[in-house]
């Protein structure tokens, strides 16, 4: 008998609806974009929205959609040239709350991407765009901090007039520098040595070391604090880095964490390497200065300049301010700066380098209650446009991005307070964002260009059109009405995969077009071996019906078997391969899956659709 | 239509020692080669820079190369592929120069050739990245054989059957390779993962060969080892040729319409199905075969214990 429970039908066919929908997105095409984004990175409103669209509307630029997606406002147009004029609009209009990238967004129904369907990311080699790995230089950042320790240190055995021979970095069981030595001189007490240490460096392992001329005090950073030290310096270059690509402009940027020292920056459609490495390499710095509280701010912005020894300002918000033009300390001279729970409140932790402390002692004393802020630098390259001609400028942006009142006399290390939750969390970030933590340097860098890229869709798209259907004649001619059977089948197996893919969100590579062809190919496998079964049983003279539930029992265990050695390739590929070959073991571990599903429950509903039940077929077009 | 007589009977036992020696020449001449001559490895595992340039009318790689020479880079490898007007520039992996200068040199020398010219890919991959992409791409592999083996183990529990589809499964990608090393064509990370893909697709025919072997021998355990399993062989052979056939079709269109960046990708999976479909054929179960499989190995007849219910 053949058949097939009711429960099995409704499942075939809910996961193939549900695939349907998964993978509609896919099918809708692309329209030229704008993406407008709040610089602050915050998200954006409906009145922002409605500014943008009134002020596009009143310039005769006309839009075919507009949505907020993830905070960003999104743009779509019938052109390009309308989206260019747009963006350029945009760009003059709003220059200081938005930035904006230009994209492409799916033509997808709204109704789609409100339920979180949008279709696959294609990939750089795909897109066409630039792909950057940087090494960040870790131990340059342990080398870093422990010159700090090194100046503090010997600041304060001076100051604590403890007589030292030297203070001398050490390699204790590394081999890069971990710690530092304090030689004393022969027959030194060591005492107030280790007490000068346990004060200006009290996280450190202090042990007194033989075999010197004097006493030797060794302070070590153990193993935890030296990988907090290099977790620290890529998280904040990773910070850093997100910043600025940020500001670059770029739709859908790519920045993460690879492995324990990496970061990989993926920009799709950016082709100009050495800019965009110009800039994300840049330093920027920051400036602790004295407000100018003696002279009136609205007087120097009427006068348009800034009185004697003051220099004019402006805050994130545009609000002008007057500062001293002595600068207290540089960002250079900061080391940290973390969130902190205070007793007033959320704040930030500032901690300075000893030459930075001095400087801060020395203002605080004298100016206790008076306010003091922070002035965010940067520098930026800029194309302008000059009588028709383009031409590289450099700009110097800065910002006032905090004002604080100097509440105590303190040196290196402080405390801002009176900062909501996020403010704290965002100063901590733009103090930490002023400069990269440890250098970086670019050890990978692929550009595949634009034209490359749709070339590459093309090929793939157009391997997998002829693949599926050479393959479809073939088994049309080879198994006649079940050939038709599995192209069903066959066909529903490239909707589940792409289902799939879409809801994994995996972007999708040329090696993973290449990976669906192939499991095209190995899909039809499972098919081949229950329809060989099938033969051998009617073969054998049982009836059709039988011969039909038989082939699929006793294929079974072949298809199990040796779709696990395929499914173990993949996943190993899965778990030692980046990127691009990511995306074939994706595909290929899918595959596997969709094609045992389709073959072994779609084939067999269509099959006893087809001739089980009461029908009893005298023969099989097989 | 069928491809083969449902009745097949070939001999495929009786000719096995001829195609164990064919198998030992290419295993072995692939060995040789890939420790003399070694794979043309990609940028990918090598570090390096590719170029891949569009010109608007035929290239000239001779003039490309003697310009590049006299712009000082002397170890440069000038190819067309695709078409006429598309070549590919590789290059060592810079030594104290910056990507952006070489780059930059580079497109000096192309554009000095043809103004309009595109360059479509450019890669630049350190030395370092280099190095640690052919550890885990060696890592994958052995860790694909090693899992693939442990597998084999425990679904079958003749350790004859286990031997023959390792056998085979170590052939496979040797002989791939070998070829990779003999045509000269680049080995980079995409080969790796057809590679991979090819051990698995190897391995799937020879599970079914020999889960036909194990269901023989159920039916049937009088029946001559070599004659169970030429039986299974032809029983199987249909199915077997038609998967091969069915993959083979989508691969060759990959090979031919998929582009040059899929080139090795495409060879390797081509050579690779060829090379497993064979190898489950005629050598897999044959190895089993001198092994000394026999119904016994797979269903062991209890013997009494001497030490059973005594008291």
């Amino acid at each position: 008998m053949l058949e097939f429970a009711r429960w099995k039908y409704i499942l075939v066919a809910t996961v193939l609806v549900l695939a349907t929908i998964f993978a509609l997105p896919n099918v809708f095409g692309e329209d030229a974009a704008l993406q407008v984004a709040r610089k602050d990175r915050s998200a954006i409103e409906t009145d922002g929205q409605r500014a943008v669209e009134d002020f596009l509307r009143g310039k005769g630029v006309t839009f075919s959609r507009s949505y907020i997606d993830d905070g960003r406002l999104m743009l779509h147009f019938a052109a390009v040239p309308e989206q260019l004029k747009a963006r350029d609009l945009v760009n003059e209009n709003f220059a200081r709350d938005y930035v904006t990238a230009l994209s492409f967004a799916s033509r997808a129904p709204d109704w789609l991407r409100k339920i979180g369907l949008r279709p696959m990311p294609l990939g750089l080699d795909l897109r066409g765009g630039l792909y950057l790995l940087y090494q960040v230089d870790v131990d340059g950042a342990v080398a870093q901090v422990l010159e700090v320790y090194e100046q503090d240190l010997r600041r304060a055995l001076s100051q604590d007039n403890v007589q030292f021979v030297d203070v001398v970095q050490v390699a204790e069981g590394t081999v890069k520098p971990n710690g530092l030595r304090a030689l004393l001189p022969a027959g030194a007490d060591p005492a107030p040595a280790r007490e000068a240490i346990r004060r200006v460096l009290p996280d450190l392992t202090i042990s007194a070391q033989p075999g010197g001329v004097g006493p030797i005090l060794q302070a070590l950073l153990t193993a935890t604090q030296l990988k907090e030290r290099q977790d620290y310096a890529i998280s904040q270059n990773l910070t850093t880095i997100r910043n600025r690509v940020n500001e670059l402009g770029v739709s859908e940027p790519v920045v993460q964490r690879q492995g324990i020292d990496r970061i990989a920056v993926q920009l799709p459609g950016v082709q100009n390497s050495a800019e965009v490495k110009d800039i994300l390499g840049k330093v920027a710095t920051l400036e602790f200065r004295l407000v100018d509280i003696q002279n009136s701010v609205s007087e120097a912005v009427q006068r348009g300049r800034a009185p004697f020894g003051s220099k004019l300002y402006e805050t994130r918000e545009g609000q002008p301010t007057l500062l001293k033009r002595d600068i207290i300390v540089t960002g250079d001279q900061l080391i940290d700066a973390t969130t902190a729970a205070t007793e007033q409140g959320p704040g930030v932790s500032v901690k300075l380098d000893a030459s930075g402390g001095e400087e801060m002692l020395r203002t605080t004393r004298a100016n206790l209650g008076k306010p003091m802020a922070v002035v965010f630098i940067e520098q930026r390259r800029e194309e302008v446009d000059v009588g028709g001609q383009k031409v590289q400028r450099d700009i110097k942006e800065e910002k006032v991005i905090n004002t604080a009142t100097i509440q105590g006399i303190f040196s290196n290390s402080f405390q801002i307070t009176g900062l909501g939750v996020n403010e704290a969390r965002e100063l901590a970030l733009l103090l930490r964002a002023g400069a990269l933590a440890a250098p970086i340097f670019v050890i990978e860098e692929r550009v595949v260009g634009p034209g490359l890229g749709k070339e590459n869709i093309e090929k793939g798209v157009s391997a997998l059109m002829i693949g599926m259907a050479l393959l479809f004649v073939f088994m049309l001619v080879y198994y006649k009405m079940f050939g038709v059977v599995a192209n069903i089948v066959l066909l529903a197996n490239v909707v589940l995969l792409a289902a799939l893919l879409t809801m994994f969100k995996a972007a999708l590579s040329l090696p993973g077009i290449a990976g669906i062809v192939l499991t095209v190919g190995m899909a039809v496998d499972a098919n081949v071996l229950i329809y060989e079964r099938i033969r051998e049983e009617v073969r054998n003279g049982v009836t059709p019906q039988t011969a039909i539930s038989k082939g699929f029992e006793k294929a079974f265990s072949s298809i199990a078997d040796s779709n696990i050695t395929t499914l173990i390739a993949g996943i190993v590929l899965w778990a030692f391969g980046t990127g691009p070959i990511r995306g074939f073991a994706v595909v290929l571990s899918l595959g596997i899956v969709t094609s045992m599903f389709t073959s072994l429950l779609g084939s067999r509903a269509l099959l006893t659709l087809m001739y089980g039940g009461s029908r009893r077929p005298e023969k099989l077009s097989i | 239509m069928e491809l083969f007589k449902s009745n097949s009977r070939i001999a495929f036992m009786s000719s096995r020692k001829l195609w164990y020696a064919v198998s030992a020449i290419l295993f072995v001449t692939s060995l040789v080669a890939l420790f003399t001559k070694g794979l043309n490895l990609g940028v990918d595992f090598t570090g390096g820079i590719t170029v891949e340039a569009k010109f608007t009318s035929e290239a000239k790689p001779e003039e490309l190369r003697t310009g590049l020479a006299r712009a000082g880079f002397n170890d440069v490898q000038v190819q067309n592929f695709g078409s006429s007007r598309d070549v590919a520039i590789r290059l060592p992996p810079p030594e104290g120069q910056s990507p952006d200068k070489i780059r930059a040199d580079i497109e000096g020398v192309l554009k000095a050739s043809d103004p309009n010219v595109v360059v479509s890919r450019l890669e630049v991959v350190g030395p370092q990245v280099g190095a640690e992409l052919r550890n885990s791409a060696a890592v994958a592999l052995i860790s694909t054989l090693i899992l693939i083996f442990i597998y084999v183990f425990i679904r079958f529990h003749a350790w004859q059957l286990s031997a023959g589809a390792i056998i085979a499964a170590i052939h496979d990608p040797i002989i791939v390779l070998g070829f990779f090393v003999l045509s000269g064509i680049v080995f980079d990370l995409s080969a790796v993962a057809a590679l991979l893909a090819v051990i698995g697709y190897s391995l799937n025919d020879t599970v079914v060969v020999f889960d036909r072997i194990r269901e023989r021998f159920e039916a049937n355990k009088r029946m001559a080892p070599a004659d169970v399993l030429n039986q299974s062989v032809n029983q199987t052979l249909s199915r077997t040729i038609m998967t091969s056939v069915t993959t083979l079709i989508v691969v060759v269109v990959l090979l031919l319409l998929g582009g040059a960046v899929l080139q090795p990708f495409s060879w390797a999976l081509v050579v690779g199905i060829l090379i497993g479909t064979y190898s489950s054929i005629y050598i897999a179960a044959a190895v089993a075969l001198d092994m000394g499989l026999t119904a016994e190995s797979l269903f062991p007849t209890r013997k009494k214990l001497a030490i059973d219910d005594m008291p």
